[in-house]
């Protein structure tokens, strides 16, 4: 999900980190809910993202790990 | 007695109203403390229950499950997971933000799983029923079979109810969420037999994080290990599926309990403002502005209560030395001990203020922000964007400064800001400051706008904060931990802080500092008055004579003899007998025996350096610069005949006090948020060894 742009909606269809995963689930990052890319930090790391009707802040490193359906 | 009190456990994720319940359920009759053996803070206190029994209410650490990724989120684990533990509570309230109810509900299904009596607080329900949304509470509770009630914990509302329902006797949950899976069910059944306990869940916990169970022997610990590896159990895998099924039981369920839907309001006024507070350039702006203004604050605000609270310790001192006869406990009194105090609750105000600040950034949603725009740059350092808060405000004090690392969950980014946090020059340093560059810089301007002056002050400050950063760079590398870093931080909706938890924050703080570190200070400023005032033999009872004897042809007044005899004193106590004995040690970097006493005696605190100067040399107490600067440049080198305060022994005098430690009440407060003396004892002799080799170096180049 590195590779969107703010604004952009994407569904997650999955994650390429086991340990992160769990945490990302937990925070409500499930499989199938769709995910909003909201802005990124002035410095382009962190990201703020929306899940669940929350806000979350990811680093990029964090956010890459979440696969989104294309 | 206090084993008969019931016990109530207030568990919750982050942000969910928690600490605002706390407040509310027990009022002024607060304790904070840490748990046994770790350094996680442990807030209980206790309610009045309808029934007119005491409850003791425990907070614990915010979480969003049982697996526990940080040291302050363990806890919540081994208390729940222990059932033996006298820590373990009889009740356990999972208050639960109504505007994320499908999120706060992960965490409540896995404490229902655990078997523990168990009642739902849902809070915020106002800003849910504004945005049109509904649940049929009822049949939540029927589906979860626990009690359900709504709160507002800003307002107060729903404590009553809650208290009743507390005081009842409660069942025990029967519905259980989550299935064990039948690959597992061997090993969960063998543990559940093992150590006899109460449900499959807490078995299954137990093969989970056998790192928790501190309470298990670590044989036991190991048996566990090896059972989960013998029946494949994967940890990260069963955890992930675990929170997949809690999830879709969570939504069949708001499926069923939601009466009506619709969209937040609130959180559109969110996004507004996180586009001005995060913008790549006013985003920087405010923050520093804020920061600004924390920094003047506690320099400015501070200044007039420290100056009275300075004052009224002295007049008491004065008042207590006329009233009381002349003798030894007489002046351990007023020179020891109610100066000592005297020490501790002087930072009071900047305590509290900083603490003010820091209550309203976290309550008002801010602090979660800062992160986000210093985590990039920090990170590069060993450091999170929750360590500039307390890095910045190290530049007016180090103490406030490092309890307010408590905010960064990291165990090792944590120990990074506490150590290099006293690098940063404080206020404390500034009268040092002041004095030695008035001594040997001219206060000329540069370039017709610079003062000099001004710019050798800056250079020093600038640093400080460079050593900070160095050394946080150089610790990135050196220390290791297991636990992984990451950010995965949920951004609060922006609103007002609630004024009442601003005032708990600061009375909590400023407690912790004066009763536990306070301890600390006081005994070491006594060990230091003993070492000023007591000398070997008879030397210190015959300093008048001594003196008169010397003095015999000079004409001295009244005052000047005094300051004299306090001068021989001194010169004659253990700490000038020290002072004499480092003489070899510290010579390399420019010093004699006068400063040296003056580095003894200003290890209670760096400021103590002027005052010490003052006595050495014979000009009385009091702390009028411009008298101390013209003596200290008349000062004879015997050696060289020329000025004692030569540029390179000035100028390594100023790196020593910019490096060194030079204070124990950061020490002391270290000792405490560390929880141990491993950490402040390294810190010492970083700090010190630094100092040393900076000054020598500098002495040595320039002379």
């Amino acid at each position: 999900m590195a590779q969107m742009k703010p604004g952009e909606v994407g569904i997650i269809s999955g994650f390429s980190d086991e340990v992160l995963s769990v945490k990302l689930l937990e925070m409500g990052c499930l499989p199938g809910a769709p995910i909003r890319f909201n802005f990124s930090a002035p410095l382009g790391d962190p990201v703020c993202i929306s899940v669940l009707g929350y806000e979350l802040s990811l680093r990029l490193e964090e956010a890459a790990t979440i696969s989104i359906l294309t | 007695m206090s084993d008969s009190r019931m016990k109530i456990a207030l568990v919750g994720n982050p942000n969910s109203g928690k600490s605002s319940l706390f407040n509310l359920l027990t009022g002024l009759n607060q304790k904070i403390g840490n748990f046994p053996g770790v350094t996680v803070e442990k807030r209980s206190g206790f309610s009045q229950m309808p029934d007119r029994t005491a409850a003791e209410i425990i907070d614990l650490p915010g979480i969003y499950s049982l697996y526990p990724r940080s040291l302050d989120e363990r806890i919540v684990s081994e208390i729940l997971l222990d059932h033996a533990s006298p820590l373990c509570p009889d009740k356990i309230v999972v208050i639960a933000d109504a505007t994320n109810l499908k999120r706060s509900l992960l965490l409540l299904t896995q404490i229902i799983d655990l078997g523990l009596p168990t009642v739902l607080a849902l809070n915020m329900m106002d800003l849910v029923t504004k945005a049109g949304i509904s649940y049929d509470l009822n049949a939540l509770s029927q589906e979860l079979g626990i009690p359900v009630v709504p709160i507002n914990a800003r307002k107060g509302t729903g404590l009553d109810e809650l208290t009743k329902v507390l005081s009842k006797s409660l069942e025990l949950p029967a519905k259980h969420v989550f299935t064990v899976y039948d690959d597992v069910k061997d090993a969960v059944k063998t543990v559940r037999e093992k150590f006899t306990l109460d449900n499959n869940y807490e078995a299954y916990q137990f093969l989970q994080q056998p790192g928790s169970l501190k309470f298990l022997t670590k044989d036991d610990r190991l048996y566990i290990e090896d059972l989960g590896r013998q029946h494949n159990f994967f940890p990260g895998k069963f955890q992930g599926a675990e929170t997949i099924q809690r999830y879709a039981f969570i939504q069949t369920l708001l499926d069923r309990v939601t009466l009506k839907t619709g969209e937040l309001s609130w959180k559109k006024y969110t996004s507004k403002l996180d586009y001005i507070l995060t913008h790549k350039v006013w985003g920087y702006a405010i923050f520093f502005s804020i920061l600004f203004l924390i920094f003047q604050s506690i320099f400015a605000w501070a200044t007039v209560p420290m100056d009275f609270i300075d004052a009224t310790f002295a007049a008491l001192s004065n008042y207590m030395n006329n009233a009381l006869p002349e003798g030894m406990l007489t002046r351990l009194l007023t020179e020891g001990i109610i100066p000592g105090i005297g020490g501790i609750v002087i930072f009071v105000p900047q305590i509290a203020i900083l603490f003010a600040f820091i209550a309203i950034l976290e309550e008002s949603g801010y602090m979660a922000r800062v992160v986000f725009l210093m985590d990039k740059i920090m990170r590069k350092f060993g450091l999170s964007g929750k360590s500039v808060v307390p890095l910045m405000s190290g530049v007016a004090c180090a103490i406030p400064a490092i309890m307010a690392t408590r905010t960064i969950d990291n165990w090792k980014e944590r120990t990074i800001t506490i150590f290099v946090t006293p690098l940063m020059s404080c206020s404390a340093r500034l009268p040092v400051f002041t004095i030695l560059i008035a001594l040997v810089v001219p206060d000329t301007l540069l370039l017709g706008t610079f003062n000099l002056q001004g710019l050798a002050l800056m250079g020093l400050y600038l640093l400080g904060f460079a050593a900070a950063m160095v050394t946080a760079l150089i610790m990135k590398f050196l220390v290791r931990v297991k636990e992984r870093s990451y950010l995965v931080m949920e951004l609060p909706a922006y609103r007002w802080p609630k004024w009442s938890n601003v005032g708990f924050t600061i009375i909590e703080k400023t407690k912790a500092f004066v009763l536990e570190a306070g301890k600390v200070i006081l005994a070491i400023s006594i060990v230091l008055w003993v070492l000023a005032s007591y000398g070997p033999g008879d030397e210190l009872d015959q300093a008048r004579e001594h003196v008169l004897n010397e003095s015999s042809n000079m004409r001295l007044t009244e005052e000047g003899l005094e300051n004299r005899i306090a001068a021989y004193k001194l010169e004659h106590s253990y700490a000038g007998i020290i002072g004499k004995a480092v003489e070899p040690v510290i010579k390399p970097l420019g010093f004699d025996w006068k400063i040296g006493i003056a580095l003894i005696t200003s290890f209670a605190a760096r400021e103590v350096f002027v005052g010490t100067m003052a006595t050495i040399y014979s000009i009385g107490t009091d702390d009028d610069q411009t008298t101390i600067k013209n003596r200290m440049r008349q000062e004879v080198n015997p050696e060289t005949g020329g000025p004692r305060f030569t540029a390179p022994v000035a100028f390594s005098l100023l790196v020593f006090y910019t490096f060194a430690m030079q204070c124990m009440s950061t020490l002391a407060i270290v000792y405490r948020e560390t929880n141990g003396w491993k950490w402040p004892t390294i810190q010492l002799l970083y700090m010190s060894a630094l100092a040393y080799i900076s000054s020598f170096i500098v002495f040595q180049v320039l002379s």
